[in-house]
């Protein structure tokens, strides 16, 4: 009999222990939802989000490679410092051939000291045996098919595993959080009508935001489909990004 | 040219911002799990032998193969919890799993296989056993033991032949389970089609195949460390068909390995010269040394050679060999899920330059805490091997009676 005893409580422990952890996910829940009711950090209320369809543009040739941009994005969103970007920019220096090479140019130099945030030092070859050099923003890069999505297991449990699937390299694990983080398109700013930091600070109109499912007649949008044959990074691996660039050079990756 | 990022860890050529970490994302942890994982499976598989195919000769290791497994399965999930950045959500993994996920499916694959397969036949091989012991054996152990057989105390000839049957279906099952826990492991990798060197329909089947050399490898490794720790001698039937099944696990998977670099070569796809860089600069010695040499080629010759000349070795220097190359099987694998894991964290997605990382010795992802997780299981196992495979035991011969009957 003495085993029939010891078998019930440790069953009553063993439902103890679930129910503690039923409570805790109760609890985590509600004060969420309680959170979510005083402090306001998504989007307001009457936000549907089945409405809107965002995008961004960007026109690398106008892109001056100044890194307001990147550093907007990290004030606004409280990025750490260090290596983590939500946004940065590339600089492609293509050099002139070695001469005598059967080559049409060099091979490309790509830097981004900083993800650019404070500018670029000045170029490492002389001008004269430059061919070509332009700045490429980079950011989360909105997929109809997301890779990082298909292989995210639940909540984030900080496994990195969205780090590794994403093609970009937009994505990085937050050292204070130890949750996976990227950009949001400024989810806070654009659920009330105001435009991504980066877009908002950008000096030379390189970077274009939109809403697919609401465009006006002069939307900046249907301009820069009408005047530039647009092109999406790793368009092979089938992520069909919505983050569509001008300009391009086949060593954008 | 790539300004300060080059301050911040080796790197050479360009590396995304994200990506100049200066440690990995997925460290030595990650390294080690899909080896823990890879030994059940293969320790699983070599021991479904015996169940399954009846090699007879394999019997006296049967279940030193199961405990291995079970051993090795406890401790699967701990390098995978002490990697997260938040092991205290790690249940939300069956609560709210997403399936499309590979990582999802782990706990159910994870949980289908320790209850459902290996506890089960574990305790239908050793229920009548357990009987038994439980009325000779005093105190705590016999306590034990009689818990363990869960008040099923009939040890009629019926009841006995229903544990047999039971115990060869959860085989069968056991099989394609195994294959299961295992294939998904390498699903992980080769389904992240942002990593040319992950990215790969061939390396579930490269983490089977190699599950398997290395389960085997585990098998003859424990077997022999077991005898000779009880000053017993090896039996060389058994130890000879062991090393004749890890000689053809290891020709097919050597094989397939050759066969996925052939192809990356000749395919030389975008990537390719990015990959070639890694392996020249950070993989040369773990993948050509470790893996190839020591770990393939070594072995094959080895236990090649054993069975060409078998009749011609003497005991003693068979014996030796076949240690051996079990051993080399072992540390070649673990360096080829080094090579796996580590090589696809080595290029920038940018596939313009190559990063290097500093490892830490302590820490959450650290050599001492993989250290000890790879210990782990052998501590296990010694309980285990203690408390069910005990000298002072007498083990019921039904499994063979049983067997001969069919």
């Amino acid at each position: 009999m003495k085993t029939l005893f010891s078998r019930r409580s440790a069953l009553l422990r063993l439902a103890g222990a679930v129910a503690g952890v039923l409570t805790v996910s109760v609890a985590r829940t509600a004060k969420a939802a309680v959170q979510k009711l005083f402090v306001s950090t998504s989007a307001p209320n009457d936000y549907d989000p089945t409405k809107h369809k965002w995008l961004m543009c960007i026109d690398t040739t106008k892109c001056i490679g100044c890194g307001l941009c990147a550093e907007a994005c990290k004030r606004e969103n409280g990025v750490p410092e260090g290596p983590y970007y939500r946004t940065w920019i590339e600089r492609y220096i293509i050099p002139k051939p070695e001469p005598g090479s059967d080559q049409t140019r060099g091979e490309p130099l790509v830097d981004s000291p900083n993800g650019g945030m404070h500018g670029f030092p000045e170029p490492p070859l002389p001008k004269d045996q430059i061919e070509l050099s332009f700045f490429a923003p980079k950011l989360c890069n909105l997929c109809e098919n997301p890779p990082c999505v298909q292989v995210c297991p639940t909540y984030c449990i900080g496994c990195a595993f969205c780090v590794q699937a994403c093609p970009y390299g937009v994505r990085f694990l937050n050292p204070v959080t130890h949750t996976a983080e990227k950009c949001t398109l400024c989810y806070h700013r654009i659920t009330r009508g105001l435009k991504p930091a980066c877009v908002e600070i950008c000096p030379a109109e390189a970077r274009i935001f939109g809403d697919l499912k609401n465009l006006s007649a002069d939307d900046p949008i249907q301009k820069f489909y009408e005047n530039n044959r647009v092109q999406v990074l790793k368009p092979h691996l089938g992520t069909k990004p919505r983050v569509l660039y001008a300009g391009l050079d086949k060593g954008v990756s | 040219m790539t300004g300060e990022i080059t301050n911040i860890g080796a790197f050479q050529g360009y590396v995304f911002p994200n990506e100049a970490n200066p440690h990995p994302l997925w460290s030595v942890l990650i390294v080690i799990y899909p080896y823990i994982t890879g030994l059940v499976a293969g320790a699983f598989i070599m021991a479904s032998l015996v169940r399954v195919f009846k090699v007879q000769a394999l019997e006296p290791v049967y279940r030193v193969s199961m405990l291995t497994a079970l051993a090795f399965l406890l401790c699967a999930p701990l390098p995978l919890l002490c990697h997260l950045g938040h092991p205290e959500r790690c249940y939300e993994i069956m609560m709210t799993p997403h399936l499309t996920s590979p990582m999802a499916v782990f706990g159910f694959v994870y949980a289908w296989y320790l209850m459902a397969v290996l506890l089960l036949e574990l305790w239908f091989d050793y229920r009548q056993d357990l009987v038994k012991w439980a009325k000779i054996t005093p105190g705590f152990t016999g306590i034990l033991y009689r818990m363990l057989t869960l008040g099923v105390t009939d040890l009629s000839e019926q009841s006995v032949a229903l544990d047999m049957k039971m115990c060869r279906i959860l085989s069968v099952v056991g099989i394609p389970s195994a294959f299961l826990l295992h294939g998904y492991v390498g699903f992980i990798f080769g389904s992240i089609k942002a990593n040319p060197w992950w990215g790969n329909v061939l390396m579930p089947i490269m983490f089977i195949l190699s599950a398997i050399v290395s389960g085997i490898a585990l098998c003859v490794f424990n077997y022999m460390v077991l005898n000779w720790i009880r000053r017993k001698t090896v039996d060389m039937r058994c130890l000879d068909t062991m090393a004749l099944f890890l000689f053809y696990a290891l020709v097919v998977d050597a094989a397939i390995e050759g066969l996925d670099y052939l192809h990356r070569g000749y395919a030389a796809e975008e990537g390719y010269s990015v990959i070639q860089l890694m392996i020249r600069e950070k993989l040369f010695y773990t993948l050509y040394f470790v893996q190839i040499g020591v770990g393939t080629l070594l072995p094959l010759l080895l236990l090649g050679s054993l069975q060409l000349l078998r009749q011609r070795v003497p005991e003693a220097v068979r014996r030796c060999m076949i240690f051996c190359g079990g051993v080399m099987i072992l540390i070649g694998v673990l360096a080829m899920r080094w090579n796996v894991v580590m090589g696809g964290q080595f290029f920038s997605k940018s596939l313009r330059g190559v990063m290097s990382y500093k490892m830490e010795f302590t820490g959450q992802e650290g050599w001492l805490i993989g250290a000890v997780i790879l210990c782990l299981p052998f501590i296990i196992l010694t309980v285990l091997v203690k408390l069910f495979l005990s000298e002072q035991l007498q083990f019921s011969e039904h499994v063979s009676q049983s067997s001969s009957t069919t």
